[in-house]
């Protein structure tokens, strides 16, 4: 049977993160990569770009294979984790091969999570994860734009909202059907999600929010979709972008706990001895210790396989992982919106301070979230600042009660002038 | 992967005049766009002083970690470079940079870096404080990595010892025709002379006593030259082996003018043997033998000036050198290469020892550094044809406290025995302005050695 120092399930960029930590430190232990996928590891948030025609299919890897060999790693695609024997640190693939291991990485990502809707499975809908998805989705789009179809998104996440930008630019007409109560939920304060969602309405784009669909139903090629206050729409396209569900099929058995994802400690090591996990798998633990939602964010991915590539490499600089927060930046008709950190409560209390500049009509909207003198969370829509200097002020929990003012007035140099000072 | 160049900032020459913002612009901007500045100065109110957001070119790039598109990567020119083909205007990299090193600019529709204008920043160029600089010593460590290693891999020194750094550097750059003396102390403790009948090294070792290096190479040289062969002939020697026990045969050889390339590895002390006083132990130290308790206070005299002590032999050529100032010591160790051609080179290494001077082994090069920043070690170059130079401004120094303050061996200092060493620090370094003063203009560059003892006598009132 095979043996290898280091196993990493998985190719996107919790995986190729811990690679790049690994050898860091190991220049010689044994390295293989499994990729489920047939193709170069592609990051699913470009894939929104692919379906626009933005990127050409080819030319979107993010690494090439001579990057594998100068690697020295052993870069392997089409092969799946079907089993993991933690007991004797083995992995079953789901050829039926074995592969030994000293030390594995769970970096197998998410799968879209598709809504409880009834007849879903009798109607034909697209996802978008990976690379085959966007061509085909790709391909629909314009055969949709050009006959000026329907499209309905489900989910008015990331994923929904570029999606329903692509399809709009290419002539279909869009309606999106979120059952929260704004655009982008957990990722902008409704402020910040009304101005957006405003644009889309602009652009002629139907904006459901607080809605559930009821039921789908299929009509000639496409199917009708059901609300849950009696209204339908017709469809010619139906995408599903309601969230993702870590992929952790394999796991059955194995030890590996597993609740909302892999658990993970701080050094992102599971409960099984010789096993991490990083990246979307995982149930990434907030750095505000409180319920905010955490995970699924790219950087944070980043980080969570760094982590677990220098812990696994034994590389003494290893730090532990500070905790999720969040953080997305979203272009959207050429328009800018970032957010990082967390909005506050709906009871705050005194402790908590909260600027907003930028109301109804003004040109950019800004919010900064403080509590006891310490930056939480940023959001602005057409107001540019950097948000990874804002996500380290957060994270090294800066005193910034006497800038407040001039954050809000102006976050970009503001929060430049504190990071010269603090970790030039 | 090699190191890179890199620009550095120091905020407290920077006065915000912001011409580096404008030539970024010139330089950056096309007939369709005015661009936007790829180095930003900034003011902190609060601090009361100027700040700098500009790409870093890091070594593991998370702008590029973070990038979905493959669009950012790290060249082997050190260029974290961006491709205007492949980005796809996410703005993940700006969540990646913690320094704000790559901003959207609404001017020119995408993302703009720093490129470092392909090896001629021009924001370095139109600083005219001397707050920006374009810090390329990074070629010269991959030149010198290039030069072979010949010391055996593993060296037995202190924990953070720089001794190591400077045996390596220099031998790698002398090269392996050549005769290497090291006299009983750190160097041959550390292992160049070997052990167990086996050499630590890859040139011919010798092993002289503390008293005759200097006269063992003259031999040596000599011999070889009659020989027809064109030998260096190296010494690295502790402060004790060059300027005490060993200085009769230095001196002599200084004098005559023997082709001999003397490197002094200036720790301050017998350090070897349990850290003695030496001549060049400075004012106050603690050392074995100058120890701190109900009587003592340290040493009681101040160091001699043993690189001055052999500019006045009028070598060939004598310089100061610290391994905090790499570019500083590599030049000067060139020049004394080709100098031992010649005649006399001697080089006087600073070296902090990190058990004997009692501070963190972690601290090497900063406390190095500290000494040169607060004078209380000068860096400087005499050559025979151009007489001295100072390496680098001397004008304002840091507080020598900010230097003393680091070391264990100064712990015990009173106000009094603080003012003297402050005193003899202003001194030196005036003297060391004198000397380069008397050069510049005068015309005497022509003369040679002669220049030297009428320095003496202008700064003794003749």
């Amino acid at each position: 049977m095979e043996l290898f120092d280091y196993v990493v399930l998985g190719a996107s960029h919790a995986g190729l993160e811990a690679l790049r930590a690994i050898r860091a430190h190991d220049a010689d232990g044994s390295i293989a990569v499994l990729d489920r996928e047939a193709r170069l590891p592609v990051s699913p948030t470009v894939l929104p770009y692919v379906v626009s025609g933005k990127c050409a299919a080819d030319r979107v890897a993010l690494r090439e294979r001579s990057w594998f060999d100068t690697q020295r790693v052993d870069y392997r695609q089409q092969a799946a984790a079907a089993a993991l024997d933690t007991a004797n640190s083995r992995l079953r693939l789901a050829d039926g091969r074995e592969i030994s291991y000293g030390k594995l990485l769970l970096a197998t990502g998410a799968a879209p999570a598709l809504p409880p809707i009834e007849g879903l499975s009798d109607v034909s809908f697209h996802v978008l994860r990976t690379l085959d998805d966007a061509l085909a989705l790709r391909d629909v789009a314009s055969k949709a734009g050009r006959s000026a179809g329907r499209a309905v998104v489900l989910g008015a996440g990331l994923v929904g909202m570029h999606a329903a930008e692509n399809l709009v630019r290419a002539g279909a007409g869009v309606t999106i059907v979120e059952m929260r109560g704004q655009v982008l939920p957990g990722y902008f304060d409704p402020l910040a999600a009304a101005r957006i969602e405003a644009v889309f309405r602009d652009k002629g784009v139907e904006v459901l929010t607080g809605r559930r669909v009821k039921q789908v139903a299929p009509r000639d090629e496409g199917c009708t979709v059901l609300l849950d206050d009696g209204e339908a729409r017709d469809a010619d396209l139906l995408l599903a972008a309601a969230g993702v569900r870590p992929e952790v099929s394999y796991l059955a058995g194995s030890g590996v706990a597993v609740e909302r994802g892999i658990v993970v400690d701080e050094f992102m090591r599971t409960v099984a001895d010789n096993v991490w996990a990083a990246g979307d798998v995982v149930q990434t633990r907030s750095f505000f210790a409180d319920g905010t939602p955490a995970g699924g964010i790219l950087p944070d991915a980043v980080e969570q396989g760094r982590t677990a590539g220098m812990s696994m490499a034994g590389d003494p600089g290893v730090r532990p992982y500070p905790g999720g927060v969040s953080l997305n930046t979203y272009g959207f008709f050429g328009r800018r919106a970032l957010s990082v950190g967390r909005d506050a409560p709906e009871q705050a209390g005194s402790e908590w301070d909260v600027l907003v500049r930028g109301g109804e009509g003004a040109d950019g909207y800004l919010k900064l979230v403080l509590r006891e003198g310490r930056l939480q969370g940023i959001f602005g829509v057409d107001v540019l600042f950097d948000p990874g200097i804002m996500w380290e002020l957060i994270l090294r929990r800066v005193e910034i009660g006497a800038r407040r003012d001039a954050l809000l007035e102006n976050p970009q140099d503001t929060a430049r002038a504190l990071m010269s000072g603090l970790w030039r | 992967m090699s190191a890179t160049p890199t620009i550095s900032f120091d905020p407290a020459r920077c006065d915000g005049c912001g011409d580096c913002m404008s030539a970024c612009v010139s330089a950056k901007s096309t007939v369709e766009y005015i661009a936007q500045s790829r180095i930003r100065i900034v003011r902190d109110d609060e601090a009361g002083c100027w700040g700098v957001a500009q790409c870093r070119q890091c070594g593991d790039p998370r702008c590029a970690s973070v990038c979905p598109a493959a669009a950012l990567a790290k060249g082997d020119d050190g260029i974290v470079a961006w491709d205007a083909e492949r980005c796809v205007n996410c703005l993940l990299c700006t969540a990646g940079c913690i320094y704000g090193g790559i901003a959207f600019s609404p001017a020119e529709g995408h993302v703009v870096k720093c490129d470092q204008c392909a090896g001629a920043p021009q924001c370095v160029s139109a600083c005219t404080r001397g707050a920006l600089r374009y810090v390329n010593a990074a070629k010269l460590y991959n030149r010198w990595g290039e030069l072979e290693d010949l010391f055996v891999p593993g060296l037995g020194g202190c924990q953070g010892c720089n001794t190591e750094l400077i045996m390596r550097h220099t031998l790698r750059r002398v090269g392996p025709n050549t005769v290497l003396a090291t006299p009983p102390g750190c160097i041959p403790g550390m292992g160049s002379v070997g052990y167990n009948g086996m050499l630590g090294c890859k040139v011919p070792v010798f092993h002289p006593l503390l008293t005759n290096t200097a006269s063992m190479l003259t031999g040596i040289r000599r011999q070889y030259r009659r020989k027809g062969r064109k030998v260096t002939a190296l010494a690295l020697a502790g402060d004790g082996g060059a300027g005490d026990v060993g200085f009769q045969s230095l001196s002599g050889a200084a004098e005559r003018g023997e082709q001999i390339l003397f490197v002094c590895v200036d720790n301050e002390g017998y350090m070897n043997t349990g850290a003695q006083r030496s001549g060049s132990t400075t004012y106050g130290a603690w050392t074995a033998t100058t120890p701190v308790g109900d009587t003592g206070r340290g040493k009681t005299q101040d160091a001699k000036n043993l690189p001055l002590l052999m500019m006045w032999h009028g070598c060939e050529y004598v310089a100061t050198a610290s391994t905090a100032f790499m570019e500083d010591f590599y030049a000067k160790l060139e020049a004394a290469l080709d100098a031992s051609e010649r005649g006399f080179a001697y080089l006087h290494l600073y070296s902090p020892c990190t058990s004997g001077w009692r501070f963190p082994s972690a601290s090497n090069i900063e406390v190095a550094r500290k000494a040169v920043e607060t004078n209380f070690a000068l860096l400087w170059e005499y050559r025979r044809d151009r007489g001295l130079r100072l390496s680098r401004d001397i004008d304002d120094p840091a507080p020598v406290t900010e230097y003393l303050e680091l070391l264990g061996k100064f712990r015990h200092l009173d106000a009094a025995q603080t003012a003297h060493i402050q005193r003899h620090v202003a001194a030196q370094a005036q003297v060391l302005r004198d000397l380069a003063g008397m050069h510049q203009d005068d015309g005497l560059s022509h003369c040679c050695s002669s220049i030297v003892p009428q320095a003496v006598r202008h700064e003794t009132g003749g």
